[in-house]
């Protein structure tokens, strides 16, 4: 039987997620997607604006989306900490669809509204995790 | 004049009776608010916890210590106070004890010839030091009662830029800790500069980890983006902690206050009745002694005319059911 990974989504309120998983798939700031199986070497980094992708043994796969955080492995236990994530099924997907409007029309009059471009990628990676 | 002492009495009795109503519904709100906010500051523990373990693993990797939040000035001129406290009174000495802790930390740093820089968190502190005319920095309130993250982000955000911006050299954080149900003590907390990692890996156990972490970026990136969350996440500990704190201090306080109330109904309430009897008894005094002079002295007629003034029936009846011990 393959060893288990035991994953854990901890966010500052409280402990949003706690199951186990074959492979965790994380992108970290270093633009690169990064999956971890049992036996994975220690490991500490900064997450991007992206999902993260838990693969349960019997073959589910939960998704969240993480605004920001970070991802710890060590002794095959991987601790996600984010101060801002959600579950797939937490999304409000009209809300998202909204804000994608709204922040893609102030975009498009100011290019470099930094704000507007942050609220863009926050709301297609909400979309993007609601529709996994 | 009789009966206008009764009426007094009766009146307070009622005034303390709806005082006590209130007291004894605030005692039961308290008691339920104060088992939520237990909770919450239980489910906030893991992340307070692993993000400190996470700081000890960066600092066995061998992170570099050179942050801003780190920096520890030379010679320390100003002093930041983050100063806890609810947005409401009725809670005992709850917002007094902070407040005192904080006035007298705040002219012990003046006597040193400092200055400070008060950032007042709930309502009561801040009307303390702005009535005595302290300069207050940054005042927020209107969360006490159930602070959220975002609240914390946002104390811990303007208070680190005061520190960056080398406005202020220390910030000092003073708050009530949730020790038990029975036990919250003031405490004086150094927030920052953040005491280095090497000492934060020394103070936690070290969890006998191999230090052969992989990091990414690097172990300063990571420290970087990692001490603003670790200054949000220990206010918001301190923050949940002060809420717990709040409301039990108001439960014992309006617990008191009903205790206090019930007394106050008992022993006005024996006034009354003595007042009532008073008032009976000089009433049928009067009565009789009027009628004595009305009818001369005669002893059957006194009767008669105190029996029909007292029940307006017939007076055979009474001289019969009981004439007060007077012999026929």
């Amino acid at each position: 039987m393959a060893v288990e990974l035991d994953v854990e989504l901890v966010s500052p309120e409280e402990v949003t997620y706690s199951g186990s998983a074959e492979m965790v798939i994380v992108r970290t700031v270093e633009e690169g997607d990064i999956a971890f199986q049992a036996g994975h070497v220690p490991f500490l980094g900064v997450l991007a604006p992206w999902s993260v992708d838990v693969l349960r043994p019997g073959g589910e796969r939960d998704t969240f989306a993480v605004h920001r955080g970070f991802v710890e492995v060590s002794h095959n236990k991987v601790t996600i900490l984010s101060d801002v994530s959600e579950a797939a099924g937490e999304i409000d997907v009209t809300r998202a669809e909204a804000a994608r409007q709204r922040a893609s029309e102030a975009l498009s009059a100011d290019v470099d509204d930094a704000g507007a471009a942050a609220a863009l990628e926050r709301a297609e990676l909400r979309l993007r995790v609601a529709a996994a | 004049m009789p009966g206008g002492k009764e009426r007094e009495l009766r009146r307070r009795i009622g005034s303390i009776q709806s005082t006590k109503k209130i007291t004894r519904a605030m005692e039961l709100i308290a008691a339920t608010r104060v088992v939520k906010a237990m909770q919450r500051a239980n489910a906030a523990r893991p992340y307070a916890r692993l993000i400190t373990s996470v700081i000890e693993d960066l600092a066995a990797g061998g992170a570099e210590v050179n942050h801003p939040l780190l920096r520890q000035a030379d010679e320390i001129r100003n002093v930041g106070f983050i100063i806890i406290t609810g947005d409401r009174g009725l809670a005992g000495a709850y917002n007094t004890s902070v407040i005192r802790t904080a006035e007298r930390q705040v002219m012990g740093h003046v006597a040193e010839g400092k200055g400070y820089s008060l950032c007042c968190v709930g309502r009561k502190s801040a009307s303390y030091f702005r009535f005595r005319n302290y300069r207050i920095d940054h005042a927020m309130s209107g969360f006490s009662d159930n602070p959220s993250y975002d609240d914390a982000r946002r104390i811990a955000e303007t208070v680190s830029e005061s520190f960056l911006s080398e406005a202020v050299d220390q910030v000092e954080l003073i708050y009530t800790e949730f020790v038990s149900m029975g036990t919250q003590r003031v405490v004086v907390r150094r927030f920052l500069p953040l005491v280095d990692t090497e000492m934060m890996a020394q103070e936690g156990k070290g969890t006998g980890r191999e230090g052969s972490f992989e990091f990414e970026p690097s172990p300063e990136a990571v420290l970087e983006a990692l001490l603003p969350r670790y200054t949000e996440a220990r206010l918001y500990g301190a923050l949940l902690d002060a809420a717990a704190s709040e409301h039990a201090n108001r439960q014992r306080a309006m617990k008191a206050a009903t205790d206090n109330a019930e007394e106050l109904i008992t022993k006005l309430s024996r006034a009354m009745n003595q007042a009532r009897q008073d008032a009976i008894t000089t009433e049928i005094m009067e009565i009789v002694g009027g009628a004595e002079a009305l009818s001369g002295g005669d002893a059957s007629d006194v009767e008669a005319a105190l029996a029909s003034m007292l029940t307006g029936t017939d007076a055979s009846e009474l001289t019969t059911a009981g004439a007060g011990g007077r012999p026929a």
